[in-house]
């Protein structure tokens, strides 16, 4: 599983990385971003799914 | 609170949101004009449109070439091209449009991040423990008036690097810019220009050019634009803009938190015992209870949903209405405390989201934790006694309880 943060969706809510800050960092400006190329370490694919439906501006979109 | 205007004589064509019905309990207008409108037009203050569907407030949030901030608060006063916005006067970002918005924006931004806001947890957690110990022995007292409104405002007085005794003083600006828009333009206008404000910051900010101090005041003086220090107005109004909108707004979240808790005593014992439901909790009750309609300017003429908005009509972005739209929201008109799915719009949409949501959230977050350790069982002496604040930021002015337990 994969996870991606749209730069250009993303308002800097900082859902996902309070939610999974394992999959999720953000910058100094609070934008967020997916750590280690997005890939979703084994056991971690609810808490992606979580973080993905609670971005408010929907700019996390997960593959699989 | 007492209005000017004439009583409603019809939701989807004559609405105003500082109409007793509507400050007492918007929700079932919302939805009924949800369901019928689904975008409602007023001629009241000089004609404003209002969208209810979680889709078309998006779409307005996300559209900055038909609408404008420059303004951000309906009233009587309407700004001209030309003038300064009134209310907040020149308050970059928030009644900033794009491309000076982003920049604006980014100056801000990074004192507000999640690293930085976390900082601010241990003061303010001892604040509310402060808040708390001063309403030891009492069995009944306001939980607004002792406990929600002091938290957000003692921090952004913290955080500006203002004396900590001047709260007060910032209350009745913030009444006086949020709360009285239904009162005669002349008078408002009056207060507004008179300039007590400004000499107030003015009186900071040469402070501060003294005595440089680690503090946002200080941050803001010598953050650059473009190679240049701010304006001495942009900073001045930046500043009048963190204390008007983080403040109002976060008290009225907190009020709204304890409002619910007090009545429902299920939710208070759930949370009382699994203090982990918290992050849950503070998300759906931002969802339930958000504080903050937005307005804009029509920038141009525009035709939404067969409806033609004409440049410079208001429009009121009622982001508590989105968050109760049943098609985004299962169970939109319940609070569940652990919904796990909320991608609820408190905080708003799009390039304007509120800088201050993790501080707001952090506040909101500490302040229920603390009380619920202190305070597990309480309700409510008379809900007829509860008041909310009219305009766009909701929350319980007044909240008298009665205590249960204390620890």
């Amino acid at each position: 599983m994969h996870v991606h943060v749209d730069p250009e969706k993303c308002q800097g809510h900082n859902r996902c990385y309070a939610l999974a800050p394992e999959l999720f960092d953000v910058d100094g400006f609070g934008n967020a971003f997916e750590l280690n190329d997005g890939l979703v370490p084994e056991g971690l694919e609810d808490k992606a799914r979580r973080a993905a439906a609670n971005c408010p501006e929907y700019a996390i979109s997960i593959s699989e | 609170m007492a209005t000017q205007h004439p009583p409603v004589s019809d939701w989807g064509s004559d609405f105003d949101h500082t109409d007793p019905q509507w400050v007492a309990d918007p929700y079932p207008i919302w939805d009924e004009l949800r369901s019928t409108c689904p975008v409602a037009h007023s001629d009241r203050y000089g004609g404003t449109w209002l969208p209810l569907r979680h889709e078309d407030v998006s779409a307005v949030a996300y559209d900055t070439e038909h609408f404008t901030s420059r303004s951000v608060v309906v009233s009587e006063v309407r700004p001209g091209p030309n003038d300064l916005p009134a209310p907040i006067g020149l308050a970059p970002p928030i009644t900033s449009d794009p491309p000076f918005h982003a920049l604006a924006r980014r100056l801000l931004l990074p004192a507000f991040s999640p690293k930085r806001i976390k900082a601010f947890e241990p003061f303010t957690r001892e604040l509310c423990v402060e808040l708390l110990d001063a309403t030891a022995g009492q069995t009944e007292f306001d939980a607004a008036m002792a406990y929600a409104q002091h938290i957000p405002l003692r921090v952004i007085v913290r955080m500006l690097g203002f004396p900590q005794e001047d709260a007060d003083l910032f209350r009745r600006f913030i009444r006086m810019v949020l709360e009285d828009v239904d009162q005669p333009a002349e008078e408002r206008q009056a207060v507004i220009q008179d300039g007590e404000v400004d000499d107030y910051m003015d009186a900071r900010i040469a402070e501060h050019v003294a005595a440089p101090q680690d503090d946002l005041t200080t941050y803001l003086l010598e953050a650059e634009l473009d190679g240049n220090k701010l304006a001495p107005d942009h900073v001045r109004g930046t500043m009048v803009l963190l204390m008007i909108a983080g403040i109002d707004t976060t008290w009225s979240a907190i009020g709204a938190s304890l409002w619910h808790l007090a009545q429902n005593p299920a939710d208070r014992r759930r949370l009382a015992a699994e203090l982990t439901l918290m992050d849950t909790a503070v998300e759906e009750f931002l969802r339930a209870y958000a504080p903050v309609t937005m307005a804009r300017l029509v920038a141009k003429d525009f035709e939404f949903h067969g409806r033609r908005l004409k440049e410079g009509d208001w429009l009121l972005l009622p982001f508590p209405a989105a968050n109760r739209d049943p098609d985004v929201f299962p169970d939109a008109d319940q609070v569940l405390i652990d919904r796990t799915e909320n991608r609820h719009a408190a905080f708003g949409l799009g390039i304007h989201r509120c800088i201050g949501s993790n501080l707001a959230r952090m506040e909101l977050r500490v302040a229920l934790e603390e009380w619920m350790k202190r305070y597990p069982d309480f309700e409510l002496t008379d809900p007829e006694k509860v008041t909310w604040s009219a305009g766009q930021v909701r929350g319980p002015r007044s909240i008298p309880v009665r205590i249960l337990q204390a620890n």
